[in-house]
């Protein structure tokens, strides 16, 4: 990649300011629209000012820190860490002197791939890449003016180095701190040069994480750790039939507890608030609530499972119809149809689900670990009635998002709560509530066919699936306008202006068919028919929503129509690649790894999968074996990844293996049953999560790239449950198409 | 009024003895470096020590610890704590971080009773502590190196 000169297009807040501290900073607009209203790009500068604050992303002080403002919720994929590698790395600066520090509620930290103030799809490096290096270029360029101008020499002759300024021919050197206040009365530079990736010294380096220290001192501050001084603590009973509504309560008892406050109704169910946690579950506890089960009080698995049964057996929405399918499947040599279906997942974010909040009369402040910022502050403001200036969101450390914490309802329970109790209030759920009301990753239900030519080919493929979309949830929670369900009505305005870019996103590759509609297999007569379906139960974002389930369905029938058509799984699949040549090299790298043409060891079986999740193929070959009781050991995961320009290799490492673990969970552990119109499962004993015991060795390996940064959170995810079904065919000549894999499926194989 | 020794300081607590441990060092002590995740003790985030013994604060109730020496994430200290922190750290193990206390507290209490546990013993020490972010080779890595170190 060349270093191109740019126009920053955005000059009008590439502007210098100066401020007093980090109070004022955080109140200084650097919102777009007002910006453009500006004409200044000279710098603020007030008297006794120590802070050089170039733009709305860096803040360099006298001291010689420079803080990178973080638009992206650190939810452990190591962002805060990535996008200051970003910025430091173009501003040349020293990185024992970068310290982070989490972006307010602002229209210039929206994320332009929702255009709201939002982590989530792994966007936050793809969409911060070329904003935040020249950001970093642009300060680095105005540190060297203003030290060549202190020196009274050209810029040309000065160059930019860990954190200062050198004027080669006279060996002179400024330091970034001793420059704060020359640069501040200059201008930033609109057209600057970006470095070659040849000349990279921290983007794809071992950086360390900024967020590792605190994290192993018990310092970082999660949702649940806000402490402010009169706060109360709440904990909320929801409807326990999905749909259902409070229709009564005696809080008789409850009310007379230790500590016990408030016991009051809200929007999504009824809350306890006390002076502290333990007595505000007690007192839920001792609550006689009587419930009105709604429509849904006999809805079960199976009853979702039968009525998915006969939907398939009609066509559904073509959304990818190549060739012509029938007369395709009619003139094939042989036909294969299978049915693969998949259970409704929880997230298990290790932090339960909680939000605090304190309404006052002329303001509100939210604290609240979200991938949701704007969602929480739109929220906020119609519940408060306050304008937007005077609602903040705070957002703090989230223990797990996964996708669950991009919805807005236990921030809704917060300021509902606070601004009722006028005092401010923390909302944390218990596990039993969060997995129970969690907004899971969809069920489903697939009706797989083949055609296969005399030599084994596939000529033709149909894939029809049931389920409901995962965005409906979103969409339902982000716009009042189209949600009827639990929402209270003076809450529905001020957030229909959010569904616009929701709603449009939900129609892009992340909806109900990503990995399904754009599989990337060349086969000349294709269809992907979606029949949409929802049953009742909440859904929403899990890690790597929809393509978590049509990698699995997909990535599994390949190997079937490789078994029976008597080809190599892994040389059908390169045959099939060919116009995808991304998805075909990590295929490629990854087997070469694994040393697939090798046999493994006695006892030892090999599965393989590859999959793309927008932009970014992984490719996994798995070792398995299954004892006789059909207990599945997976014992090593190979796996590539191909995610453009790496940042940070040891958070792609962890990033690719900690998806590994979440992805086995579902595999081989763990799902959400429906039972009487609730989930079955409430907590870890009954939704077990994969344990140190169980988790394979994995080895990732990068596919060297230096094409933009695509996104790395969840690729991880969809390759492993087919990559680990097809090696458990290998071993046992069973054919798994429904998850988890439990030993009562392979037992005395 | 309960009276507790946490982090070799002196607490009096004024609450139902029934409260679990986790709750009064979070609430009333002021020390929530110890993490609440799942409240039944089946994940290990709540991990602290009662005289040296890893110990699930969330099913342990304060009227139990009374008197007995309580040690926390922030109060992890020696050979063994300052070992597992720089090992932590060089590893760079924690992701969402929030197992993470559980997770060192449960791995302090290995490398006390076992200076050099093999893999298998971290396995079977460790499993009861869950990571939903997956850091658990990491965390395998990181026991081994500081037992490497923790030796005096």
């Amino acid at each position: 990649m060349n270093p191109m000169p740019f126009d920053t297009g955005r000059r009008e807040f590439l502007r210098v300011s100066f401020v007093a501290g980090v109070g004022l900073v955080v109140g200084c607009a650097f919102s777009r629209e007002a910006a453009a209203s500006s004409q200044a790009s000279q710098s603020l500068t007030s008297e006794g000012s120590d802070v050089l604050v170039p733009n709305a992303w860096i803040r360099i002080s006298k001291n010689g820190t420079v803080t990178v403002v973080i638009n992206h919720s650190e939810m452990g994929q190591g962002i805060f860490t990535a996008l200051s590698m970003i910025v430091a790395e173009e501003l040349e600066a020293d990185w024992s002197k970068v310290r982070t520090e989490m972006a307010s509620m602002d229209p210039v930290y929206a994320n332009p791939e929702f255009g709201v103030q939002a982590t989530g799809g792994s966007t936050s490096v793809r969409t911060s890449w070329d904003e935040l290096r020249k950001a970093g270029a642009a300060t680095r360029e105005l540190l060297v003016a203003a030290a060549a101008s202190t020196w009274g020499v050209p810029s040309r002759e000065c160059r930019a180095k860990a954190g200062k300024v050198i004027h080669s021919s006279s060996r002179r050197t400024l330091l970034y701190g001793e420059l704060v206040e020359k640069a501040a009365g200059m201008p930033v530079p609109d057209r600057v040069q970006l470095k070659k990736h040849a000349d990279f010294k921290i983007i794809g380096k071992r950086m360390p994480r900024l967020d590792t220290a605190d994290k192993t001192r018990g310092k970082a501050v999660y949702g649940a750790d806000v402490r402010i001084e009169g706060l109360l603590t709440a904990t909320v009973l929801h409807p326990p039939v999905y749909g259902g509504r409070l229709k009564s309560f005696d809080a008789s008892k409850a009310r007379s507890m230790p500590g016990v406050r408030h016991i009051l109704p809200i929007s999504t169910g009824i809350a306890v608030v006390a002076d502290r946690f333990w007595q505000a579950k007690k007192a839920a506890e001792a609550l006689k609530v009587d419930w009105d089960p709604g429509p849904n009080a006999n809805l079960s698995s199976e009853s979702i499972r039968a009525r998915w049964v006969s939907l398939a057996k009609q066509s559904g929405d073509r959304l990818r119809n190549d060739g012509n399918v029938d007369n395709a499947f009619e003139k094939a040599a042989k036909n294969i149809e299978a049915v693969y279906e998949l259970p409704f997942q929880a997230h298990g974010c290790p932090e339960p689900m909680n939000c605090t909040a304190f309404v006052r009369k002329d303001g509100c402040d939210v604290w609240v670990p979200t991938q949701n910022q704007s969602g929480t502050h739109e929220i906020a403001v119609a519940i408060t009635g306050l304008s937007h200036d005077q609602v903040r969101v705070h957002t703090t450390f989230l223990g797990g998002g996964f996708g669950r914490r991009g919805d807005v309802d236990f921030a809704t329970e917060a300021v509902e709560l606070s601004h009722t109790v006028q005092a401010p209030v923390k909302v944390i759920w218990t596990r039993e509530e969060d997995i129970r009301h969690d907004h899971f990753r969809p069920a489903s239900y697939h009706v797989l066919r083949a055609g296969l030519d005399g030599k084994g080919r596939p000529i033709a493929f149909q894939h029809r699936f049931v389920c409901p979309s995962y965005m409906d949830g979103t969409i339902e929670i982000m716009a009042p306008a189209i949600m009827p369900r639990w929402l209270p009505r003076f809450l529905k305005n001020a957030a229909t202006r959010m569904a616009v870019p929701i709603a449009k996103y939900a129609k892009s590759a992340e909806s109900a068919a990503s990995g399904a509609s754009n599989m990337a297999y060349a086969i000349d007569h294709l269809r992907v028919e979606y029949i949409k379906d929802d049953p009742g139960v909440p859904v929403g974002a899990w890690r790597s929503v929809a393509n978590s389930r049509h990698a699995f369905v997909v990535e599994s029938f390949m190997d079937e129509i490789a078994a029976a058509g008597g080809r190599d799984p892994l040389q059908l699949r390169l045959d099939l690649l060919k116009k995808a040549p991304k998805q075909l090299n990590a295929l490629r790298v990854a087997a070469h790894k694994a040393g697939w043409e090798k046999k493994p060891q006695e006892g030892v079986f090999r599965g393989l999968a590859v999959h793309d999740f927008h932009g970014t193929p992984a490719a996994m070959v798995v070792e398995v074996s299954v004892d006789k009781k059909g207990k599945v050991k997976v014992h090593r995961v190979v796996c590539t990844v191909d995610c453009g320009t790496v940042i940070n290799p040891k958070t792609v490492e962890a990033q690719m293996t900690g998806a590994i673990a979440f992805g086995l969970t579902a595999t081989v552990k763990s799902s959400i049953t429906i039972g009487k119109g609730r989930a079955e499962q409430s907590n870890f004993d009954d939704f077990p999560l994969l344990t140190m015991e169980e988790m394979p060795a994995v080895e990732v390996h990068i596919i060297p790239s230096a094409a933009a940064p695509t996104g790395i959170g969840e690729v991880g995810v969809p390759p492993i449950a087919p990559a680990v079904a097809n090696a458990i065919f290998a071993a046992s000549g069973k054919r798994i198409r429904t998850l988890p894999i439990t030993s009562g499926d392979l037992a005395g194989g | 009024m309960i009276e507790l020794r946490v982090n070799k300081k002196t607490y009096q607590v004024d609450v139902d003895p029934e409260t679990p441990l986790l709750w009064v060092l979070r609430e009333e002590l002021g020390l929530p470096g110890t993490k609440f995740s799942c409240g039944v003790g089946e994940c290990g985030a709540c991990v602290v020590h009662v005289d040296g013994e890893a110990t699930r604060s969330c099913v342990t109730p304060v009227s139990e610890v009374k008197g007995k020496e309580i040690t926390t994430i922030e109060g992890l200290a020696g050979a063994i704590g300052q070992a597992l922190r720089d090992a932590w750290i060089e590893g760079d193990v924690p992701q969402c971080g929030y197992c993470q206390p559980g997770q060192i507290m449960t791995a302090a209490e290995l490398l006390a009773s076992n200076p050099h546990p093999s893999d298998s013993d971290i396995d079977a020490a460790m499993s009861g502590v869950l990571c939903r972010c997956g850091t658990y080779n990491d965390i395998r890595r990181a026991i081994h190196r500081a037992a490497g170190r923790s030796r005096t």
